[in-house]
C-alpha cells in the first residue's frame, strides 16, 4: 500500500442550468479512482454550489497512481430519474509522484463533457502521501521524471545520458466494440477518452521502469502517440531519452562545480596516444566490424521489398532514405579511424544507439552525418492479443534496424533528433522513422570509454566542428563534393547539410534563416489490401525524391546551405498521398556557399525556347540575389585564395576524407549534382520541369518584418521580447474530383502559403516578429479532403539591436550563438566554459568560456532564493484561498455586495503556453510534471454549433483552456515543448454531426521573468509579489 | 476547390479592434471586408483579399463566441475559454455596451418590452443603423435594466460594478434605465431637439436629488423610482400660485432682484406669473405617474418655450432662477422650505441644461 491519494472537492461555478423549471442546478460530484468512488452532498439550487468535502482518501498502490487518472464527474440530483451527468475533469496524478516536481494540485478545471464541451469549472485539491517503500520500485516507476522537452530541461544538468527508450501498449478501439452500437456517444467517447489516459499511464509506467533499469532518473524528449487503427485496434506508443539529470538549483553552484569539470579536465590531459584502443569500461563484447552486418542494403535495392513471414499482414517496405540517409549503401571499409570506433562500440552495444534529443549540452554532438529515414508500408490487421503487441513492435524493430544501419553506412554510430510517426487510412498504415546521423562523444555515456576522442575532436572549434563529415571519404558510392570547412580549413565538410536537430547553439551561422517547405501530392487509384499497399509502396520512392530535390531547388534559391529540423510527413488517403517537407535553412559558414541554380533546355533548337530559359535563368538569378539580401547572408570572400593552398593536415590523424555529397539521392538514377562544381542544375524536358521551376518562383516571400523557422530558435535574432503568442491553426481543403497531381500540387502548396499567409496577417501587430517552430500536420481526414493544422509560436523582438546584429554579420563575422545562449543554457555553463578551454581554439573563447561560468555560479544562487520565495508564495496563496472557500458566503447577504467579492476576487491567472523549450526573457526555475491530455469531442447539432469551423474553433479553444487549467492547478504559469500531436477531426454535414479528438502534450513549468529575478537578487521578499503578476506580460 | 474549414485559436485571444467595431456595428462579413479593404489594410501589410475574408470571419467567429460572455461581463474575468488581457477585456465591454446616441434617442423612455424591439426595423431604417446593431443595444439597456431593477444601493455604482463599464458610461445607463423606468416622455417633435447627454445630465440630477436613495444612503433604498413622500410634499408647493398675496410678494422680489440687471426685465415681468405657475403646477402633478412622463415636455412647454420666444439668454435664465429660487424662501407664509429647495435646485439646472440659446 504504498500511496494515499487524497481529493477534496471544495466549490464549482459556471455551472449550466440542468433544471429547465427552476432555472437552477442540484449538483453533487463523484470522485473515482480504480474501482473505488466516493460522493459529495448535493448542494440544491445554484449554479455556483460550494460542496467544501471531506477529503476523500484513496489508498492504493503506486502502480495504480501511475496508470490511472483521477476521474471526477459533476452530475445533476434528479429525485425521479437518473440523474444528469454534467461533466468529468480527469486528472493525471503522475506529477504529484515525483518529489522534485508539483506538491499539489489545486484550482479551478473546467468541467468538460464529450457533447457540450466545458461547462463550467470545479476547484478541487489532490494530494498524494507516498510512502517511503524502499522495495517500491517493482511495477511502478514513480519519482522518475518526464519531459517533453528535447534538449536537457532548463534548470537540470545531464550527468548522463543513457539512450533510446521505447514502449508500446495496444488495446481494442472503444470505439470500435459491439457494445458501441448500443451505448450513447456520450459513454462512447468517456470509454474511450478513459482508456486512452490509462494506456498512456501504463506506458509511461512501463518506460518509466526501463529508464531505472537503466540506471537513469527521467526521460527527455518523451513523444507519445496514438495510432488509431480503427478496427483493429488502438496503439499507445512512445519513445524518449533516459537521462540521469541533476537539479541545478538545488545546490550551490560552486558545489557541483568542481565534481562536474574533473572528468573533462582528465579529458585534457592528453593521457592516451591517439593509437590507445580506449577500452570500455563496461565490460561488453567486442565490436564487430560495421561492414558485415547489413551490408544487405546496397543503394540499387534502397526500397526492395520484402515480404514478413506471417501470412495475415503484407510488409512492403520500401527502404528508401531522404539525403544522404539514402546512402544505404555498401558499409564503410576498414578504413575507419580507430578513435571513432570506440565510443561506436559502446553505442553499438546498445540496441538502438538513438536519441530523441535535437538540442545537446556543449560538446555533446561532434560531427553530423546526415538525416537518415526508413518508411514501410503495412496491413493493419486485428489485434488478437492486447497484452502481447508482438506484431507491432517487430514492426517498429524493423524500421528502427534499418534506420541504425543507415546510420552506420554513414559512418555514424549514433541517431540523433529521432522521431517516428504513422499515417493510416484504411487498413494501410505508413510507418515512418527519421533522425539524423551523428557521432556524439562518449562524455555523456555511461558505458563509453573514457574518452579518448574528445581531446582530438575538440581541437576544432565548435562553431563548424559539427559539420565535418564523419563517413569515410573512400567509400562514398557516389560523386560529390567535399571542401575544407571554410571555418577551421582543416577538415572536410559537405555541400550541402541535412538534419532534423535544432541548430547546434555553438553553430556559426551567416546571416538569418527561414522555414524552407517542400509539399507534393500524388494521386493514386483506389484499391484494396496489398494491391493498395503495394501501389503505395511503389510510389513513396517518388514521392520522396521530389520532395527531396523541392527542398534542394528551395534552399539554394535562398543562397543557403544547410537545413534543420527537418520534418517530413507523408499521409495517406484513398486516393492520393501526400508528402510535407519543412525545415528551417540557414547558411553554415562552415560550409561552401551554394551554386545557382542553372536551367538547361532539352531541345535548344528553337530561338524562342533558348529565350524562355534564359528569361527563367535571369528570375531565378534575380530571386537569389534577393533571397541573399532578405536573409543577409554575406558570407565572407576569402574563400577562394585559401582553397588552393596546402590543407593542414590534422594532426596525428590517419583518417581519409571521402567527397560525399548531400545533393544526390540514391532514389535517383540521375545524378544532379554529378560533374557540376557549383550550379544545381535543372533540366527542362517537361512540363513537370517547367511546373516545379514555376512553383519554386511562386513561393512567395514573408512579408516585411516577419521571420519563420520550424527550429527552436532563429539564428541571427536575439533581442527577443517577451511578448509572445502560441497559435493553432487548421484548415481543411475540399477537392474537387479529377485533379491532375500537377493540379493537385499547386492546390496543396497553395493551401500552405495561404495559410502562412493568413498568420503573418494575423500577427502583423507583433512584427517585427519570427514565427518559430512552426510545425504543420498534413492529414487526408477523408477522400477529396485535405486537412493541414499548424502550430507555432509567435516571438515579438526589438528591431533597433537586429539592425546592429544584421550589421555585424553582414561584415563578417559569424554570430557566436554561444554566448547569446549563456543565459538560457543554464543546466551545463560550467562545461560550457571547460570546452572553450579545454579547446586550442585560437581566439579568447576560453575568456568567454570563463566569464559566464562565474555569471552562472551568482545567478544559480539568485535562483536558488527565487525559488525559496516562490515556495513561500504557494504555500501562503494556498491557505488564503482555501480560506476564501472553506467560508461560503451565506445566500441572504445582500446581492449587490456578494456579487462584488465573488468578481473582484478572482481573475484568471495568466498561463503561457510555447512550442518551444524555453521562454524569451524568462527563466524556468521548475518543471511541475508532464502534461499530457487527450479529448473527444463530438456533436449532433454541427449547424447550430456554427459550422465545422464553429465546432473546431470552440474545441481547440477549451483544449487550450484545459491545458492552461491543469497547469495553473499545478502551480504553473506556463507550458513548454507544447505540442498538438493529433488533431483527427470527422464530419457529415448530412446528419449535421462531426466528431474531433486532440491529443497535446507538454511540460508544466514555472517561470520568473528575468528582469524580476535581479529584484529577487537584492530583495527576495518584494519577488514574491512579482512572481504571481509574472505572467501578465502578454 | 473550397476551404471547409479554416480556424485560428491563440493561447491569448486576438481581437482586432477594427474589425470589433465593425461586427458590433453590425457588417456582414463581407461588408466587414470591404470596409476593411477600403481602409488599405491590405496594402500595410502584403495581403490579399483572401487573407483578409478568412481573417474577418475567424475574428467574426470568435466575438459571437465572446458575445455570450459580455452579456455577463463580470465571467469575462472569470471564465477560462478564452486568455484575454485584462486591458483587452475592459475595451470588449465598454465597446460591447457603448451605444449611439442617434438610437438611444429612439428609444430613451420607451417601455424595453418586446414591443419596442419589434419596432426596432423602423428605428434602423430612420437612423441608419443596422437593424442588428440596434437590437444588440437595445437588448444590452434591457439587460442592464432587468439586472438593477431588482438591487438595492445606488444606480451607477451597481451598473458599474455588474457591468464592469466605465463610470461615465455606467451614468449614461443609469439614465437610460432611470427613464425605462419612469417612462419618461423623449420623442415628442417639442423634444427633438435635446440630445441624449441633455436627457442623461437630467436623469442624473432626478436620481441625486429626487430618489429615494438621495435622501439617505441606506441599503434598500432604490435609486430607480423616484422619492413618493417628496412627491407628495410638491403638492404644498401649490400655495406659490393658489394664495394670490404669495404669488404678488413673490414677482415683486424677483423683480427688484433683477431690476437692470437683464435685457429682457419686461417680458420676464410680464411673463413672471405665467412662469411660476408652469412650474409649480408641474411640481403639484408630478405625483401622478402620468405627468411624471410629461415632465420634460411640460418643462419645454410651460418654460422653456415662452422663454425662447421672448429672446431669453442663458444668463438671464440663470438669473431669473436663482432669484426666482432664493426669493421664495423670504416670503413669510411660505414654509416649505426644504422641498422647495430640492424641488428648485433640480429643476434650475434641468432648465439650465434644456435651454439652448
Amino acid at each position: 500500500m504504498p500511496g494515499k491519494l487524497k481529493a477534496k472537492i471544495v466549490a464549482g461555478r459556471h455551472l449550466p442550468v440542468m433544471d429547465r423549471a427552476s432555472d437552477l442546478t442540484d449538483a453533487f460530484v463523484e470522485v473515482k479512482f480504480g474501482n473505488t468512488t466516493f460522493k459529495t452532498d448535493v448542494y440544491p439550487k445554484s449554479l455556483n454550489p460550494q460542496w467544501n468535502s471531506e477529503w476523500f482518501k484513496f489508498e492504493v498502490d503506486d502502480e495504480d497512481l501511475q496508470d490511472e487518472p483521477l476521474q471526477i464527474t459533476v452530475l445533476d440530483h434528479d429525485t425521479y430519474s437518473a440523474n444528469d451527468a454534467i461533466g468529468k475533469v480527469y486528472i493525471d496524478i503522475d506529477p504529484l509522484l515525483c518529489s522534485e516536481a508539483a506538491t499539489v494540485i489545486s484550482g479551478w478545471l473546467p468541467i468538460y463533457d464529450t457533447i457540450h464541451g466545458i461547462r463550467g469549472e470545479i476547484n478541487v485539491l489532490v494530494k498524494v502521501d507516498l510512502f517511503n517503500d524502499l522495495n517500491r520500485f517493482r511495477q511502478s516507476s514513480c519519482g522518475v521524471k518526464f519531459f517533453c522537452t528535447t534538449s536537457i530541461p532548463r534548470c537540470y544538468r545531464a550527468i548522463m545520458v543513457h539512450g533510446f527508450v521505447e514502449e508500446l501498449v495496444v488495446n481494442e478501439d472503444p470505439e470500435y466494440q459491439w457494445i458501441d452500437r448500443i451505448r450513447t456517444p456520450r459513454a462512447s467517447n468517456e470509454a474511450r477518452q478513459r482508456l486512452i489516459f490509462l494506456m498512456s499511464g501504463e506506458l509511461q509506467r512501463k518506460i518509466g521502469l526501463k529508464v531505472l533499469e537503466m540506471g537513469g532518473n527521467a526521460v527527455v524528449g518523451y513523444l507519445q502517440c496514438f495510432d488509431l487503427e480503427g478496427e483493429s485496434g488502438l496503439v499507445v506508443r512512445a519513445i524518449g531519452t533516459a537521462c540521469t539529470l541533476e537539479k541545478i538549483s538545488t545546490f550551490p553552484a560552486t558545489a557541483t562545480h568542481p565534481s562536474n569539470s574533473s572528468p573533462s579536465k582528465d579529458m585534457k590531459e592528453p593521457v592516451f596516444g591517439e593509437e590507445a584502443p580506449g577500452v570500455p569500461l563496461s565490460s561488453g563484447p567486442p565490436t564487430p566490424l560495421r561492414a558485415q552486418t547489413f551490408s544487405s542494403f546496397s543503394p540499387s535495392k534502397s526500397y526492395s521489398r520484402q515480404s514478413s513471414s506471417s501470412d495475415t499482414e503484407l510488409s512492403l517496405t520500401p527502404k528508401t532514405g531522404m539525403g544522404s540517409g539514402g546512402s544505404a549503401g555498401k558499409d564503410a571499409g576498414p578504413l575507419k579511424a580507430l578513435l571513432k570506433q570506440q565510443t561506436q562500440s559502446a553505442l553499438e552495444q546498445r540496441e538502438y544507439p538513438f536519441f530523441t534529443l535535437t538540442v545537446f549540452p556543449p560538446g555533446f554532438l561532434l560531427h553530423v552525418g546526415g538525416v537518415v529515414s526508413a518508411r514501410s508500408v503495412k496491413l493493419l490487421d486485428r489485434i488478437h492479443n492486447p497484452d502481447e503487441p508482438e506484431t507491432r513492435d517487430a514492426w517498429w524493430e524493423e524500421i528502427r534496424q534499418e534506420i541504425k544501419s543507415h546510420a552506420k553506412s554513414l559512418g555514424c554510430h549514433a541517431v540523433v533528433g529521432y522521431s517516428e510517426s504513422t499515417s493510416i487510412c484504411e487498413e494501410v498504415c505508413i510507418l515512418s522513422a527519421s533522425g539524423t546521423a551523428a557521432i556524439l562523444s562518449s562524455r555523456f555515456m555511461q558505458d563509453g570509454p573514457l574518452d579518448t576522442e574528445l581531446r582530438f575532436e575538440e581541437v576544432v572549434s565548435p562553431g563548424c566542428g559539427f559539420c565535418h563529415i564523419p563517413y569515410d571519404e573512400l567509400n562514398i558510392p557516389f560523386p560529390a563534393q567535399l571542401t575544407y570547412c571554410y571555418c577551421c580549413r582543416r577538415y572536410k565538410v559537405p555541400d550541402v547539410l541535412f538534419t532534423t536537430i535544432d541548430l547546434p547553439t555553438e553553430a556559426s551561422v551567416t546571416g538569418k534563416g527561414c522555414l524552407i517547405q517542400a509539399r507534393l501530392c500524388r494521386t493514386k487509384k483506389k484499391a484494396q489490401g496489398e494491391v493498395n499497399a503495394m501501389a503505395i509502396s511503389n510510389l513513396l520512392p517518388f514521392l520522396e525524391y521530389e520532395l527531396h530535390t523541392q527542398l534542394m531547388n528551395k534552399l539554394k534559391l535562398r543562397g543557403m546551405n544547410a537545413l534543420f529540423g527537418l520534418r517530413i510527413q507523408i499521409s495517406v488517403g484513398e486516393t492520393m498521398l501526400l508528402g510535407l517537407a519543412s525545415a528551417t535553412g540557414v547558411y553554415l559558414t562552415a560550409l561552401p556557399s551554394p551554386g545557382g541554380i542553372q536551367i538547361v533546355g532539352k531541345t535548344p533548337s528553337d530561338i524562342t525556347y533558348e529565350q524562355h530559359i534564359s528569361n527563367m535563368q535571369k528570375k531565378i538569378n534575380d530571386t537569389i540575389t534577393k533571397n541573399k539580401e532578405l536573409y543577409e547572408i554575406n558570407p565572407p570572400e576569402v574563400v577562394e585564395e585559401i582553397i588552393g593552398s596546402p590543407i593542414p593536415e590534422p594532426r596525428q590523424r590517419s583518417r581519409l576524407f571521402r567527397s560525399h555529397s548531400e545533393s544526390s539521392d540514391d532514389v535517383s538514377e540521375i545524378d544532379l549534382s554529378h560533374g557540376k562544381k557549383d550550379a544545381f542544375v535543372l533540366e527542362i524536358d517537361d512540363t513537370d520541369a517547367v511546373e516545379d521551376i514555376h512553383a519554386l518562383l511562386t513561393d512567395s516571400p514573408t512579408p516585411a518584418g516577419f521571420y519563420s523557422c520550424n527550429t527552436e530558435i532563429m539564428p541571427g535574432i536575439q533581442n527577443w521580447t517577451s511578448a509572445i503568442q502560441m497559435f493553432t491553426s487548421v484548415r481543411v481543403f475540399r477537392l474537387n474530383a479529377n485533379l491532375t497531381n500537377q493540379g493537385l500540387n499547386k492546390i496543396f502548396s497553395d493551401l500552405c502559403e495561404n495559410l502562412l499567409k493568413s498568420l503573418y496577417f494575423k500577427l502583423r501587430s507583433m512584427v517585427p516578429c519570427c514565427l518559430c517552430h512552426l510545425n504543420f500536420t498534413v492529414a487526408i481526414p477523408e477522400d477529396e479532403l485535405i486537412q493541414v493544422a499548424v502550430t507555432a509560436v509567435a516571438l515579438s523582438f526589438d528591431k533597433v539591436q537586429t539592425l546592429e546584429n544584421g550589421k555585424q554579420s553582414g561584415e563578417k563575422t559569424p554570430i557566436k550563438a554561444i554566448t547569446e545562449n549563456d543565459e538560457q543554457l543554464q543546466f551545463n555553463l560550467e562545461l560550457n566554459a571547460e570546452t572553450s578551454s579545454s579547446s586550442i581554439s585560437p581566439k579568447g573563447l576560453s575568456e568567454v568560456g570563463s566569464h559566464p561560468s562565474a555569471r552562472d555560479r551568482c545567478s544559480s544562487w539568485i535562483e536558488q532564493l527565487k525559488l525559496k520565495a516562490h515556495t513561500i508564495r504557494r504555500g501562503s496563496v494556498k491557505t488564503t484561498s482555501s480560506m476564501e472557500k472553506a467560508s461560503p458566503l451565506p445566500e441572504g447577504r445582500s446581492r449587490s455586495l456578494r456579487s462584488n467579492r465573488s468578481y473582484s476576487g478572482s481573475s484568471v491567472a495568466v498561463v503561457k503556453m510555447t512550442p518551444l523549450s524555453f521562454i524569451p526573457g524568462a527563466k524556468i526555475i521548475k518543471y511541475l510534471g508532464i502534461i499530457n491530455m487527450f479529448f473527444i469531442r463530438e456533436t449532433s447539432s454541427l449547424r447550430e454549433e456554427g459550422g465545422v469551423s464553429g465546432f473546431l474553433h470552440t474545441f481547440i479553444a477549451e483544449v487550450f483552456a484545459m491545458v492552461r487549467a491543469h497547469v495553473a492547478a499545478l502551480g504553473g504559469n506556463a507550458v513548454v515543448s507544447y505540442s498538438m500531436k493529433e488533431c483527427v477531426f470527422m464530419e457529415n454535414p448530412n446528419k449535421n454531426q462531426a466528431q474531433c479528438l486532440i491529443n497535446v502534450s507538454g511540460d508544466a513549468v514555472i517561470f520568473v521573468r528575468e528582469s524580476e529575478l535581479e529584484l529577487t537578487s537584492v530583495q527576495p521578499q518584494s519577488a514574491t509579489t512579482q512572481t504571481s503578476n509574472g505572467g501578465e506580460g502578454t | 476547390m473550397s476551404v471547409e474549414l479554416d480556424v485560428f485559436v491563440g493561447n491569448t485571444t486576438i481581437m482586432d479592434k477594427e474589425v470589433y467595431q465593425l461586427w458590433l456595428n453590425g457588417y456582414t462579413v463581407n461588408d466587414a471586408v470591404k470596409v476593411r479593404i477600403e481602409g488599405g489594410v491590405m496594402e500595410e501589410c502584403e495581403a490579399s483579399a483572401e487573407v483578409l475574408l478568412s481573417d474577418t470571419m475567424d475574428q467574426y467567429r470568435t466575438f459571437q463566441m465572446c458575445e455570450r460572455l459580455l452579456h455577463h461581463p463580470a465571467k469575462l474575468a472569470n471564465q477560462l475559454l478564452f486568455q484575454i488581457p485584462p486591458d483587452r477585456q475592459a475595451m470588449l465591454i465598454e465597446r460591447y455596451y457603448a451605444f449611439d446616441d442617434l438610437f438611444v434617442r429612439e428609444v430613451l423612455g420607451k417601455k424595453l418590452s418586446k414591443g419596442t424591439k419589434k419596432d426596432l426595423d423602423d428605428v434602423s431604417t430612420k437612423t441608419g443603423i443596422t437593424l442588428k446593431s440596434c437590437r444588440r443595444q437595445f437588448d444590452n439597456f434591457k439587460r442592464v435594466f432587468k439586472v438593477v431593477e431588482e438591487l438595492k444601493g445606488p444606480l451607477v455604482e451597481n451598473i458599474r460594478q455588474h457591468f464592469l463599464l466605465p463610470d461615465q458610461l455606467a451614468r449614461d445607463y443609469a439614465a437610460i434605465v432611470f427613464f425605462a423606468n419612469n417612462r419618461f416622455e423623449t420623442g415628442k417633435k417639442k423634444l427633438q431637439y435635446l440630445t441624449f447627454q441633455d436627457f442623461a445630465f437630467c436623469a442624473g440630477q432626478l436620481i441625486n436629488n429626487w430618489t429615494l436613495g438621495a435622501v439617505d444612503n441606506m441599503m434598500e433604498d432604490m435609486d430607480v423610482d423616484l422619492d413618493k413622500e417628496f412627491l407628495q410634499d410638491l403638492k404644498d408647493l401649490k400655495i406659490l400660485i393658489t394664495d394670490k398675496d404669495l404669488l404678488d410678494q413673490h414677482k415683486s422680489l424677483v423683480c427688484t432682484a433683477l431690476r437692470g440687471k437683464t435685457n429682457v426685465y419686461n417680458e420676464m415681468e410680464a411673463n413672471f406669473k405665467n412662469l411660476s405657475r408652469g412650474l409649480v403646477n408641474i411640481a403639484a402633478k408630478l405625483i401622478n405617474a402620468k405627468d411624471v412622463r410629461d415632465f420634460f415636455i411640460d418643462l419645454v412647454e410651460k418654460f422653456i418655450e415662452p422663454c425662447r420666444s421672448d429672446k431669453w439668454t442663458s444668463i438671464d435664465m440663470n438669473l431669473y432662477l436663482t432669484h426666482y429660487t432664493n426669493s421664495a424662501h423670504i416670503l413669510d407664509t411660505f414654509k416649505h422650505h426644504a422641498v422647495w429647495t430640492r424641488y428648485m435646485g433640480v429643476i434650475k439646472s434641468c432648465i439650465l441644461r434644456l435651454y439652448h440659446d
